[in-house]
């Protein structure tokens, strides 16, 4: 049930449904990321809108699109994208649906970096994403190394960076109660995550985060497949493990740093988004590219729904958080009766 | 010299040293089986030998170089393993399975040829799953899910086989099907294999070369199954009281244990 396209010595193998998911995720991508530009306090129509996209718009329309509007539209792309390539990444490498990056301690880590620079530097919003990148992938070079024993095995890494997670958010929670009211506020503004005030500067830092390192994810997705059989059968197959290992966790915390840096922590996304594309492509494997298209959707229209439903301006990890904690209830409950998790 | 020995080996888990000072090697073209009591090292060695765990001492030759020097995919393109233990991906149909065998012989952008087309259909032939193609592997038995697996392995093309109880998990019918395929591979007459086995009679009647391992003393003898098996050595090496007669069926030594004594 493959297809294989074939030109000259290059040959690629694609699975029809895949293409076909990956292009209808595609359009809707498109599709909701204009009607957040048209809607809002002033309504503009779809061709006003690509006017101003393709530069012959009028100077009104221009300021609301491409400054108020499309910062925050790309930056829910880049960051929803950015998330679920990192979460589809990490579940296929700890071959655990809770291998996402919320779970092994990147998010509160990067939380804690970003917390460290608001009180102790008073750093602007891009120290601030510099500081949440930090501190992410500290986080996860502290659970890789405690999590090692002749390598290191999926299980352990989860159970690890659940503890370490749990550490950080005690940590975040009492520098906070330290800090002075403003501070206090604004740090728990950065918490709840979102994407209100995004400025070019965010889209900037999640765009080239992305631009870098999804082909990387795309193009180790091969061997992540041959890891999922085990680590032996992988080995036998002429993967060097623990080095693909080394480079997918790497690619899978650059993804979820920069994500965070640009937008805060924002849950649900990493962990929904690859489960519900593997649903719908039905193939067996990581499929990175397919998770990042479906993650790009499920926070643009997020975002969308809030911006419509709430008259004020609500952060999206509101949403995303209260959706995620009913599919994780509902994951859990349906894997034990499997009897898949243990 | 043969394509696949190890010289001075001295393997370990962490610290606990389970065999020493270790020579072997593997005759080129035979099917060799090496079998020994629980925890005498008899997994590890195979483990050695593919490569999936590092001697604290001494080294495993392959085609005459270190095997630690090769490129992983290169090692791969020589010698294929069947794991004790692997995971079938949630939703993987028996030719996608199957034609992950291929993957030391591609490149990013080079991902499927018609030899590997070519390769894959020849390997499901082979291990008789080629009707089963668009079957789930989750809802396969346990004797044709190792049946894929070897098929799988197959489409590596190495010209060695390495086997880590591949007969484990299996009814007996199931075990002689997988070994009698092992054979036919071996009659073929293109394959090297090495195997892991726990029965010591399927070991006498399938190995041409068999190696009798002993905890703490490493290898307790070697050679052809009809001149080496005899009731002295298993005594020896498993510290089982029995009698060694010939198996009616293939002539082939036949271990029967002792009565009870009251």
């Amino acid at each position: 049930m493959t297809a294989v396209l074939r030109t000259g010595p290059v040959s690629l193998r694609v699975v029809p449904r895949v293409a076909v998911v990956s292009a209808v995720l595609l359009l809707a991508v498109l599709a909701v990321g204009v009607a957040s530009l048209m809607t809002g306090d002033i309504e503009l129509t779809a061709s006003e809108v690509i006017a101003s996209l393709v530069g012959h718009g009028d100077r009104a329309s221009d300021f609301i699109v491409l400054r108020l509007r499309l910062p925050r539209v790309l930056c829910a792309l880049f960051v929803g994208a950015a998330l679920a390539a990192s979460g589809a990444i990490l579940q296929s490498l700890t071959r655990n649906p809770l291998g996402s990056p919320e779970f092994i301690g990147m998010t509160n880590g990067a939380a804690t970096g970003a917390i460290c620079v608001m009180f102790f530097l008073q750093g602007s919003m891009m120290m601030i994403a510099a500081g949440a990148f930090v501190g992410g992938v500290v986080t996860t070079v502290v659970v890789y190394l405690l999590a090692m024993k002749r390598g290191v095995q999926g299980f352990r890494l989860v159970l690890v960076g659940i503890g370490v997670s749990f550490i950080l958010v005690a940590v975040n929670h009492f520098l906070i109660t330290r800090a002075s009211i403003y501070e206090a506020l604004q740090a728990q503004a950065w918490l709840v995550g979102g994407l209100n005030l995004r400025t070019w500067g965010h889209v900037t830092t999640a765009g080239v985060g992305l631009a870098v390192l999804l082909p990387v994810a795309v193009s180790l997705g091969r061997r992540l497949a041959l890891l999922e059989m085990g680590d032996q059968a992988a080995q036998g197959l002429g993967v060097n493990v623990e080095r693909s290992r080394f480079f997918l966790l790497g690619t899978s915390v650059g993804l979820a740093s920069v994500a965070t840096a640009a937008a805060g922590p924002i849950s649900f996304v990493a962990l929904a988004a690859p489960q519900l594309a593997r649903k719908l492509t039905r193939s067996a494997g990581p499929g990175v590219f397919a998770a990042a298209l479906m993650g790009a959707v499920l926070l643009m229209a997020s975002d969308l729904l809030l911006q419509r439903v709430f008259s004020v301006q609500l952060p999206v990890g509101i949403v995303t958080g209260a959706v995620g904690g009913v599919y994780l209830a509902w994951l859990l409950a349906h894997e034990w009766r499997k009897g898949i998790a243990r | 010299m043969t394509r696949l020995r190890g010289e001075n080996l001295t393997l370990a888990y962490d610290e606990r040293t389970v065999a020493s000072t270790l020579d072997v090697s593997v005759p080129d073209g035979s099917f060799t089986v090496i079998v020994g009591p629980n925890a005498c090292g008899k997994s590890t060695l195979l483990k050695a030998l593919a490569r999936m765990l590092k001697p604290t001492e001494g080294t495993v030759y392959l085609d005459g170089a270190a095997i630690a020097s090769y490129r992983s995919k290169e090692v791969a393109r020589r010698l294929g393993l069947l794991p004790q233990t692997s995971i079938s991906p949630n939703g993987i149909t028996v030719g996608e399975l199957v034609a992950r065998g291929r993957y030391p012989h591609q490149k990013l952008f080079r991902q499927w040829s018609p030899e590997d087309e070519a390769v894959v259909a020849e390997s499901m032939r082979k291990t008789g799953v080629d009707d089963l193609t668009d079957r789930l592997v989750d809802e396969l038995s346990g004797g044709q899910r190792q049946r894929v697996w070897l098929a799988m392995v197959l489409a590596q093309q190495t010209s060695i086989l390495l086997l880590d109880e591949p007969t484990t998990f299996l009814d007996i019918a199931h075990q002689h099907e997988v070994l009698d395929l092992c054979a036919d591979l071996h009659e073929d007459g293109a394959h090297t294999l090495v195997a892991v086995l726990h029965d010591l009679n399927q070991a006498c009647r399938y190995a041409t070369h068999l190696i009798v391992m002993k905890p703490g003393e490493g290898i307790a003898a070697e050679g052809d199954p009809v001149r080496i098996m005899t009731a002295e050595l298993v005594e020896d090496a498993f510290g089982l009281p029995c009698r060694v007669v010939d198996d009616p069926e293939t002539g082939t030594p036949l271990i029967v244990p002792l009565k009870r004594q009251r």
